[in-house]
């Protein structure tokens, strides 16, 4: 499982990537915002996304538009981790099809389930 | 206002009787010198009070310390602010970093101990129930031995990074300090400011304050205790529900 992590704060980065090597995960990449992300995830074969939304250059949610609508990425997982709360925000995320949606401050437990729960549901739909 | 008085006093009538009878009279010349009398009356008092009205504003400046210490605040105070709040980030910066470092290279050694332990754990348990042969008992009293070893030498180890996590949060006081004399500068700005409107006399007045236009579409980032926007949700359940009602 190669996973991209999408944050402007390297701590963040750092925090999740620990997170994400304690669940079992340790095929990490980083990237420091959209712009950078996104032609990685074009040519990297990347199985899933954790994106901070609210970054310099390409936000976390035009990240995601991209994605969607990149024929190759459309059905890639894609987890927001954000600070952003607001209801509108989290209704525009779910309609440009997030699967899942993580506030911070978390902690791993909230965002182990969330990655489950993706992976659960993807596996059911298949 | 004062200055719109002087029309009305002795000199000023005077000269006004003055006019009139040389009006009267057929005097031109005087008629026209009372006439600049009255007007140079008049433009006196209005000089005299611009004149009061300038110091006034100047004192009231002064009073305010704005006259010498706006240009202060634009110059200086405020870039200064902004190299403070940088050096913030870049503190706060390096103490999780460090903070990462210390937890990512004590990890692996907890694992390394962990797995050992368990590994005799469970050999243990065999002895206990005396299901251990005697060279197996001769492995296990080695393993034990070389646990206890290594032991001591992780166990510091691990104190050392624990201490290396303890002294990065130093930059808490570090960058507590900083931010409460940026709070300071701020509450300052806020003073002068408010000074400042009073004396252009708009204060309080609706029709003359710039209309606040809701900024469309920018993200809030954290939402800091206190100041909640009013759509903002409290948690991740409150996130998780309103997810599951759009049928997530």
């Amino acid at each position: 499982m190669k996973i991209l992590i999408v944050d402007d704060f390297s701590t963040m980065r750092r925090i999740i990537k620990n997170l994400l090597r304690d669940l079992g995960f340790n095929n990490t990449s980083e990237a420091d915002d959209g712009n950078t992300a996104l032609p990685m995830l074009q040519s990297g074969n990347f199985d899933f996304l954790v994106t901070d939304w609210n970054m310099p250059g390409m936000e976390g949610i035009d990240l995601l538009k991209a994605v969607r609508a990149d024929e190759k990425l459309a059905n890639l997982p894609v987890l927001l981790v954000t600070a952003e709360a607001k209801k509108e925000q989290i209704v525009e995320a779910a309609q440009a099809g997030v699967n899942g949606y993580v506030v911070k401050p978390f902690n791993a437990a909230t965002l182990k389930e969330k990655i489950e729960k993706i992976f659960e549901r993807i596996e059911a739909s298949q | 206002m004062a200055f719109s008085e002087s029309i009305l006093s002795e000199q000023c009538l005077v000269q006004a009787r003055g006019l009139v009878s040389s009006i009267e009279n057929g005097c031109e010349d005087a008629a026209i010198g009372h006439l600049r009398e009255i007007s140079r009356i008049n433009e006196t008092k209005m000089f005299q009070e611009i004149g009061r009205l300038t110091r006034e504003l100047h004192d009231t400046l002064v009073g305010f310390g704005i006259e010498t210490d706006i240009s202060d605040l634009a110059e200086h105070e405020i870039p200064d602010a902004r190299e403070r709040l940088n050096h913030v980030i870049k503190v706060t910066d390096q103490a999780a970093h460090k903070t990462l470092t210390a937890v990512e290279d004590a990890i692996p050694v907890c694992r390394e101990l962990e797995e050992s332990a368990s590994k005799i754990e469970d050999q243990w348990k065999r002895f206990i129930s005396r299901d251990l042969s005697a060279d197996e008992f001769r492995e296990l009293s080695r393993e034990i031995g070389e646990h206890l070893e290594v032991s001591s030498d992780r166990y510091s180890k691990i104190k050392a990074y624990l201490n290396d996590i303890l002294m990065a949060q130093d930059f808490q006081d570090i960058t507590g300090q900083i931010i409460r004399r940026v709070i300071g500068l701020v509450q300052d700005v806020e003073d002068k400011l408010i000074g400042l409107i009073k004396i252009s006399g708009s204060f309080g007045n609706d029709d003359n304050r710039l209309e606040r236009k809701p900024a469309e579409k920018v993200l809030e980032g954290p939402q800091v205790p206190g100041k909640e926007s009013a759509t903002a949700l409290k948690n991740q359940d409150e996130v998780d529900d309103l997810l599951s009602s759009l049928g997530f």
